[in-house]
């Protein structure tokens, strides 16, 4: 579905010097799948991010979407529609005064009937469960359901994968677990590829899969359980671990025989109690 | 404390005149209005006021709404009246000082305080039954035959729109900006205009950044979502004319010849 090979982008800054945002970057991700970017501030996750929907085009090497690849340009509309974003302020995303307008925006860009961009627009907001807001205005809407409204929006333009480059930042708890409910519902109900671009290790969890990023590269590649059991070389990084994996680690640290990679609560609770 | 500011005066329902067709509203508008100005008798108000009164009583608007939009413009009403009572030559029938107010400039007078007063209603009778969005949606279909002689009729519109979306987002940030300034013991209420001005330059220095950072996010949104200009677009919602439209047409039609009918016709 994404294939990135050999990719590298540079900026330069104010001075005129050139940094490489991304150097040597590869990253397969097949149809269906749940990954996550991980990485603090600055570590070229975003720079990726844009690459996926040809915002940003290579430097260096060649990214592909769904075989297509993004410098050429009679693919770009294609690879938009077959790639949809999702940025970090749901404020600066919506377009339109209503609900439903909004969602439509896309579908509308497109060229789409009339009737079409109707059945469309009903059900995205039926899959976000944002159908009865319809007809309010965004900004009267919490942050979470905004992020839904964006997220429908994408949705309705039928891709089939879904790029979230850090969509609950800015958001409370509760809307956090909104949208990321909405995404697992989305990856595992409809079938769409998810890039989830994060900083909060507990969304992660999730994936099937995660990349760590760091200074514009891949640093550590796997499973969630594979990556977050290495506690000490995620810490080297500067990043953190699920509470319940630092726990525990320290669990263990201290004799007590636990696996190293619980992730959830639940499979702590499991796993406490079999000791006895 | 900005947060109470509406945008556009629109009050919703379900009327007839609620739900013609914005296009044709905005036709009707712009027809009653060229009326007024072909009237030269006061017999030719009779119908304007006629239509006023099936108008305001079919949108079913309170008609004190109606009268509100006179309120910020009343020192227009008020100048334009004393200009032509004290300005017009005639008949003296009375002398304050060296003003002399004559009988011609008394007519005169209260024709143009008319004028101005049922177009400013008349005008104020569409955005009060019109929502902003549709009014943008008429707006772009009607200028959209302009097209081919180089007005942007879908990038006007689509500016409409997204000052519309971001008003309350930026009111709302004016609103943060303002209490983090207060906060910090800036002050904006005190002190002469220049003073206050200056006051102000800390609250719209942020608010300029933010808002150009915005338009850049939103940009960059826009694209990711297939946005390239009008050329190929759809919409979703179609305006369609109906039966009412034309019943409203008609109407307009007959009212615009009775006033021509006022104007040639009637000695």
């Amino acid at each position: 579905m994404i294939k990135a090979k050999n990719v590298s982008y540079k900026y330069s800054n104010q001075e005129g010097k050139d940094y490489f945002a991304l150097k040597n970057i590869n990253i397969e991700i097949k149809e269906g799948e749940f990954v996550a970017i991980l990485g603090h501030n600055g570590s070229g996750k975003s720079t990726f991010a844009k690459h996926l929907n040809a915002l940003l085009l290579p430097l260096e090497g060649t990214v592909y979407i769904d075989g297509m690849d993004t410098r050429e340009e009679k693919y770009l509309w294609n690879i938009r529609q077959t790639a949809g974003m999702v940025f970090q302020n749901p404020d600066n995303q919506i377009v339109a005064t209503i609900v439903e307008e909004d969602v439509a925006f896309g579908p509308e860009n497109l060229g789409l009937e009339p009737n079409i961009i109707r059945k469309r627009v009903d059900e995205a907001l039926l899959t976000v469960d944002m159908f009865e807001y319809r007809k309010h205005s965004p900004h009267l809407l919490s942050g979470g359901q905004k992020q839904r409204v964006a997220i429908a929006g994408i949705l309705a333009m039928k891709p089939r994968c879904i790029i979230l480059d850090e969509p609950t930042a800015m958001l409370d708890p509760s809307g956090r677990k909104e949208v990321i409910e909405t995404i697992i519902k989305l990856n595992k109900e409809e079938n769409i590829t998810i890039v989830l671009i994060t900083h909060f290790m507990d969304e992660a969890v999730n994936a099937d899969r995660i990349y760590i990023m760091e200074e514009g590269h891949v640093v550590m590649e796997g499973t969630p359980k594979e990556i977050f059991s290495k506690v000490d070389e995620i810490k080297k990084l500067g990043l953190d671990v699920p509470q319940v994996t630092e726990l525990a680690h320290m669990l263990i640290d201290e004799g007590i025989d636990l696996p190293k990679d619980v992730l959830t609560v639940d499979e702590m609770v499991v796993e406490l109690c079999r000791l006895k | 404390m900005l947060k109470d500011i509406t945008i556009g005066q629109y009050i919703p329902g379900d009327t007839p005149i609620h739900n013609l067709d914005p296009r044709i509203k905005i036709i009707i508008t712009f027809a009653f209005i060229a009326a007024l100005f072909f009237i030269n008798k006061f017999f030719g108000y009779l119908f304007v006021v006629a239509f006023m009164i099936m108008a305001v009583g079919l949108s079913k608007i309170p008609v004190r709404y109606i009268f509100k939009g006179l309120k910020p413009l009343l020192v227009i009403i008020l100048l334009t009246v004393a200009l032509n009572i004290f300005m017009t030559e005639g008949e003296v029938i009375y002398t304050i000082w060296k003003l002399r107010i004559t009988k011609e400039g008394l007519i005169q007078a209260a024709f143009m305080a008319l004028r101005l007063i049922f177009l400013i209603t008349g005008a104020s009778l569409l955005t009060l039954t019109t929502s902003p969005i549709s009014l943008t949606d008429g707006i772009e279909k009607l200028l959209n035959p302009l097209r081919s002689i180089g007005v942007p009729a879908h990038e006007l519109a689509m500016m409409m729109t997204i000052a519309l979306r971001f008003i309350p987002t930026l009111l709302e940030e004016t609103d943060k900006i303002m209490k983090a300034q207060m906060a910090r013991g800036a002050d904006f209420e005190t002190g002469n205009i220049i003073s206050r001005a200056r006051a102000m330059v800390p609250l719209l220095v942020p608010l300029f950044i933010s808002a150009f950072r915005r338009a850049d996010e939103l940009a960059l949104a826009m694209e990711a979502r297939c946005y390239r200009g009008g050329e190929n677009r759809t919409r979703m919602k179609q305006l369609s004319i109906e039966f009412r439209d034309y019943m409203a047409l008609i109407i307009t039609i007959v009212f615009f010849l009775a006033i021509l009918w006022s104007r040639y016709f009637v000695k």
